[in-house]
């Protein structure tokens, strides 16, 4: 046990080596067809990515040229410029209140999952199997039955057309105090006892030595609740309503009607919300996937 | 062991504040001290999802106009008005219900098996694995938006990409993806499995990664093809994946609504208006919420049921 690191594999298996796969491909030929395979499927998920690209740096005129061009005949940033200076599409500031928003929201998340998953997993106190099981049961209602009641509540709070709306009422996650309830429970429980013994308390023990022990989970749990607040289309299409305030996908929305077919401006719009979070992704995949991975596997 | 593992070392200095504290023995935390933790996620907790999904319910109990003075006690009126024939109300929902329900019929086989398919393919060994996985994930972390903004350009009859290929290939009638049955459909559907097939496959290939490896080597000693070896191996291990998969997309493609709100804003003739599409309608831009609050219940009730029976369905053949 002398050996014990944070890095053990079976506490992040994210980080581990893919578990070998069986069944090479066989043979020369099979390798090839096995590319050509994923070949063909890259390219029909990436070029409607490179296609928005392209014609985010267009003149109106080639974003609708046929046959197709991939490279702007005449590059230009017009679509950029034209959003730019438009009052009623302040697309920087959707992209300021985007960030605000999923990171606040993350935050709370984070705070609030990892400190009710922790009681949840290693103290004994009356009403603990009530309040997990209500906490799993909701995972099972649809969201839209929230819509409703949580629209007259946030209106209640006065936070309609406000970040706060968007911040807190998601923030209670449920999938985030299952999974890492589960994580910490499965955390050796030698080293709590230890500090114990040394007279931390238990916020102490839970901030220094479980949530280090725990980056990998936290991880995860942080970029899809980045992701989820980043995306979130509906709810922000109704309680935002100033221009000033909106996110960004709620805000693109509002391009359709106000700019038809001025695509190299749409697009322009479509790329600026793109580019940030497949940059992140390009850099945290592996806990993105790890996350999805999990999912499966719990269910 | 203590000792020597790297962890404690912050922790020791914290025993060495509280090194005169000897009264309280270990493993007696205050009795507060889970509720404490436990607080600030049960306050938004409380606030946000248990009060609401009971107050949705009570909302649905009455004529709750949000611009009326009053909301008046009506029973359960408002369900029972959606079982009236000819009611208009009743009409226009089951409409959407159909809308999403053929949605789901399209859609969820095909987010089964083609991300099965694809998840076969990146559970073999060859290199840049990892990069094809995050590229076929990749759409998936863009949000709906700009998913009904790019293809709405894509799809266009007149303008888009697709027509002008198609068009390149000989076909001189312009394909309406965006305004006629049944390309409505091929469009909503296809643009759906492109955008979360990713997202599948990842959850499939976990599973596959599960798989015992001897099982394949026994299949393979009896002289199994890797046809009956997938269908007499793969299949059968992965079960509860597949279930999994099944409940979630089901979940997911009932949930259907930025994709018909920005591709074909629930035309024609609101054909492709999907049940969450008309329930914000109802509710949120008519404030009719008491109506609006029953449909969610009934349909939340419908899918609650589904979920229930896929987790019964996986139980009783795990025995």
């Amino acid at each position: 046990m002398a050996t014990l690191t944070v890095d053990r594999p079976t506490l992040t298996p994210e980080t581990a080596p893919a578990a070998p796969t069986r069944r090479r491909p066989r043979g020369l030929t099979g390798t090839l067809l096995l590319y050509a395979a994923l070949l063909i499927l890259s390219v029909i998920i990436v070029a409607p990515l490179l296609w928005m690209l392209s014609t985010s740096f267009k003149t109106t005129g080639d974003a609708t040229a046929m046959p197709p061009q991939w490279i702007p005949p005449e590059p230009s940033v017009e679509g950029y410029t034209s959003l730019f200076a438009d009052a009623q599409a302040p697309v920087l500031r959707w992209l300021a209140n985007s960030v605000l928003v999923a990171v606040l929201h993350t935050v709370l998340v984070l705070v609030t999952a990892s400190a009710a998953a922790y009681p949840l997993a290693r103290m004994h106190f009356r009403g603990r199997n009530v309040v997990f099981a209500l906490i799993i049961a909701t995972l099972f209602v649809p969201g839209f039955v929230f819509l409703m009641p949580n629209y007259l509540i946030v209106d209640q709070l006065d936070w309609l057309d406000s970040i706060w709306a968007l911040v807190v009422p998601g923030a209670a996650s449920a999938f985030g105090v299952f999974f890492l309830r589960q994580f910490f429970a499965s955390l050796p429980e030698a080293l709590e006892e230890a500090a114990l013994i040394d007279g931390a308390n238990r916020f102490q023990i839970f901030t220094r030595v479980v949530l280090p022990l725990s980056k990998a989970p936290l991880a995860t749990l942080g970029v899809l609740s980045f992701l989820g607040s980043w995306n979130d289309f509906l709810w922000p299409l109704y309680v935002l309503f100033n221009p000033e305030n909106l996110t960004l996908p709620a805000g693109l929305s509002t391009l359709r009607g106000s700019y038809a077919t001025d695509y190299p401006a749409i697009m322009a719009g479509a790329a600026l919300a793109s580019i940030p979070v497949l940059i992140l992704f390009a850099f945290v995949q592996r806990y993105v996937i790890a996350g999805v991975a999990r999912s499966g596997l719990k269910g | 062991m203590t000792a020597t593992t790297p962890v404690p070392a912050p922790v020791r200095a914290v025993a060495s504040v509280r090194a005169g504290d000897p009264g309280r023995a270990p493993h007696r935390p205050r009795a507060w001290t889970p509720y404490a933790f436990l607080a600030p996620f049960l306050l938004i907790f409380v606030t946000f999802v248990l009060a609401p999904a009971l107050y949705g319910f009570w909302m649905s109990l009455h004529n709750w106009d949000f611009f009326l003075p009053e909301q008046p006690f009506v029973g359960l009126q408002n369900y029972v008005e959606l079982f009236t024939p000819g009611a208009l109300v009743a009409q226009q929902f089951w409409e959407s219900m159909r809308a999403t329900g053929i949605f789901v019929v399209l859609s969820v086989p095909l987010l089964m098996v083609i991300p099965l398919g694809l998840a076969l393919l990146l559970n073999r060994r060859f290199r840049g694995r990892t990069f094809f996985r995050a590229v076929f994930f990749a759409p998936y972390v863009l949000g709906v938006s700009v998913i009904g903004l790019l293809w709405q350009y894509l799809l266009n009859a007149n303008t888009g990409l697709v027509n002008g290929y198609l068009t390149q290939l000989g076909l001189d009638e312009k394909i309406p993806w965006l305004t006629a049955l049944p390309w409505v459909w091929v469009s909503l559907v296809g643009v759906t499995v492109w955008w979360t097939m990713g997202f599948n496959s990842v959850v499939y290939l976990a599973g596959l990664q599960g798989v015992d490896e001897n099982l394949y080597d026994a299949a393979k000693v009896d002289g199994a093809g890797p046809w009956r070896e997938f269908v007499h191996v793969t299949l059968p291990e992965l079960r509860p994946v597949i279930l999994f998969v099944l409940t979630m997309t089901i979940l997911a493609s009932a949930n259907m609504f930025g994709q018909s709100y920005l591709l074909t804003s629930g035309n024609p003739s609101n054909e492709t208006r999907t049940a969450i599409m008309y329930i914000a309608q109802v509710g949120l831009e008519q404030f009719r919420m008491g109506k609006g609050a029953a449909m969610s219940y009934l349909l939340a009730l419908l899918l609650i049921l589904v979920s229930a029976l896929n987790f019964v369905f996986l139980r009783q053949k795990e025995r």
